[in-house]
């Protein structure tokens, strides 16, 4: 676990860049994480980001899959908004834990 | 009389029936249980069938060995559960009422959902070992396949038994070697996770396994088609993986009927309170087992965890108690690794697989994210277990909690 101040805001990270306590996110953040893995969010990227939270405090457990269901993006769409691993990745920007795809 | 019915006469759903008929008075309590189908497969078996360990006689008999006396046994599938209503209708029309459900229903891979899958390499290229006939086809082509491409790949999570694709491909390593043509095979493993396991001291030990035994690992590999033609996999970002023989792990689902009975999620798992097992829906459904979609393995170590602390609720409930057990996630699966030996993890919700020794601390015999040849005898001794014990709702000498007794806590951030 390490501190780190993005976008003027403490918060705290584990050693893979993800956020310890997803309530410290913020837009501002999601920004500057995102430009870290090289990313411009758009809307469309923040719609995407809005369902992993929401999905996420629910409790239930994310799927690219289940993303592709959701009806903002397909699986492709999804790619191309976040290239290489799209919910690693977006995850990381939407400040919730990475996927642990329950093994 | 008051009535328990149980949905699905599998790992999960016979270990309640077990457990509840002793507990529930007999003159009080019908219990009753449906299933669609007669026979019982020891799943965890069809790994070995590809490569002449086991075959089709080792893993399967008769549900029927397993059920208690004193539980009326419905041999018939499901139309739809009416939660609301308090009861359950038949294919065949006919009506069952209860008091208290309980949905063992499990996940079973649906070749559907991946295009190309079905098509026309299925079981002469292309083959599953999570079916009997899947496993048995396998098997047949091993015998007189020369060699290429092996590629096994897993389409989606989560999936039954997430250790079985390192097992398989491990133990391809081994059969080849011993036939003598393992330079003329080239083994892989695709998988959309970021790495052999996902956690990360479990996934470092792993690949470090693969790594030994020359097999590549293509992580982050998320499936989108397969090409007949090329014989390749292609993915979503548009790579490819090109095969000879493709092993791979379709898309696994939970029970149609779920979706009918408007209780699953989009890959028809139901949603459930992952501490008491109660569904999220109705407060007289509990389930058990893969069908539930709490954030842990589909693995029958899970079931066997969860069915303790799902008798102890159920009977709160029934008493009008509160859910007082909470179930912990506890997994605890061998991983064979060829050669005679195997690994072993053991984990939950909140800890990751981490090295040491089990069950005894400091003593094992089995050592965690260790490649020995005890772990591999645990594993070949565990279908004795499971069909004799098990099943039979006997008690183990192993706590259904998880403990960090035996595990190497300085491992851990």
């Amino acid at each position: 676990m390490e501190e780190k101040t993005i976008a003027n805001q403490n918060v705290k990270l584990t050693s893979e860049g993800y956020l310890v306590d997803p309530s410290q996110w913020n837009k501002e953040i999601a920004i500057e994480i995102a430009k870290e893995e090289g990313i411009d969010l758009s809307d469309l990227h923040f719609e995407v980001l809005e369902f992993l939270r929401k999905t996420h405090e629910s409790g239930n457990t994310l799927t690219i899959r289940k993303v592709g269901k959701s009806g903002i993006v397909d699986i492709k769409g999804l790619y191309k908004l976040f290239p290489g691993g799209p919910l690693k990745y977006s995850s990381k920007i939407a400040g919730i834990p990475k996927p642990s795809s329950c093994v | 009389m008051k009535r328990l019915l149980i949905i699905g006469g599998g790992t999960a759903g016979t270990m309640m029936a077990n457990k509840l008929r002793k507990a529930l008075d007999k003159n009080e309590w019908e219990i009753t249980i449906v299933d669609k189908h007669k026979t019982h497969y020891y799943q965890p078996g069809f790994l070995f069938i590809p490569f002449g360990i086991y075959s089709k006689d080792d893993v399967q008999k008769p549900k029927s060995d397993f059920f208690p006396t004193g539980v009326k046994v419905i041999y018939s599938d499901v139309d739809k559960i009416d939660g609301e209503n308090n009861k359950v209708l038949l294919q065949g029309g006919q009506v069952l009422k209860y008091d208290f459900l309980i949905i063992a229903s499990g996940a079973k891979t649906n070749i559907d959902e991946t295009p190309g899958l079905n098509g026309k390499l299925w079981k002469k290229s292309i083959f599953d070992f999570y079916t009997i006939e899947g496993a048995v086809a396998l098997s047949n082509f091993f015998k007189t396949w020369e060699g290429g491409k092996l590629v096994m790949a897993i389409s989606e999570i989560p999936f039954k038994c997430p250790v079985a694709p390192i097992e398989f491909i491990c133990l391809a390593d081994a059969y080849f070697t011993k036939k003598g043509i393992r330079d003329k095979v080239e083994l892989s493993l695709v998988t959309p996770m970021s790495g052999a396991f996902t956690k990360p001291i479990a996934t470092k030990m792993l690949s470090e396994l693969l790594s030994e035994k020359n097999i590549k690992v293509i992580p982050d590999f998320y499936i989108e088609r397969i090409d007949n033609e090329n014989k390749t996999l292609v993915s979503y970002d548009e790579m490819e993986v090109p095969f000879d023989v493709l092993t791979i792990v379709p898309v696994n689902t939970g029970d149609e009927m779920i979706a009918r009975s408007g209780l699953g999620d989009d890959m028809n798992f139901i949603p459930t309170n992952m501490h008491t097992l109660q569904s999220d829906k109705f407060e007289n459904i509990f389930v058990i087992g893969d069908a539930a979609n709490i954030p842990t393995s589909k693995a029958g170590s899970v079931a066997h965890f969860a069915a303790d602390v799902l008798y102890e609720n159920l009977l709160n409930a029934i008493e009008g108690r509160p859910l007082t057990a909470k179930f912990d996630g506890h997994a605890n699966c061998y991983i064979e690794t060829g050669f005679g030996k195997g690994a072993l993890i053991d984990f939950n919700y909140e800890t990751e697989p981490l090295p040491g020794t089990y069950p005894l601390p400091g003593i094992g015999p089995f050592g965690l994210l260790k490649n020995t040849k005890m772990n591999h005898y645990g594993k070949i001794l565990f279908r004795w277990i499971y069909w004799h014990i098990l099943l039979k709702g006997k008690e183990l000498p192993i706590e259904a909690e998880m403990t960090m007794a035996g595990k190497k806590k300085e491992y851990l951030q």
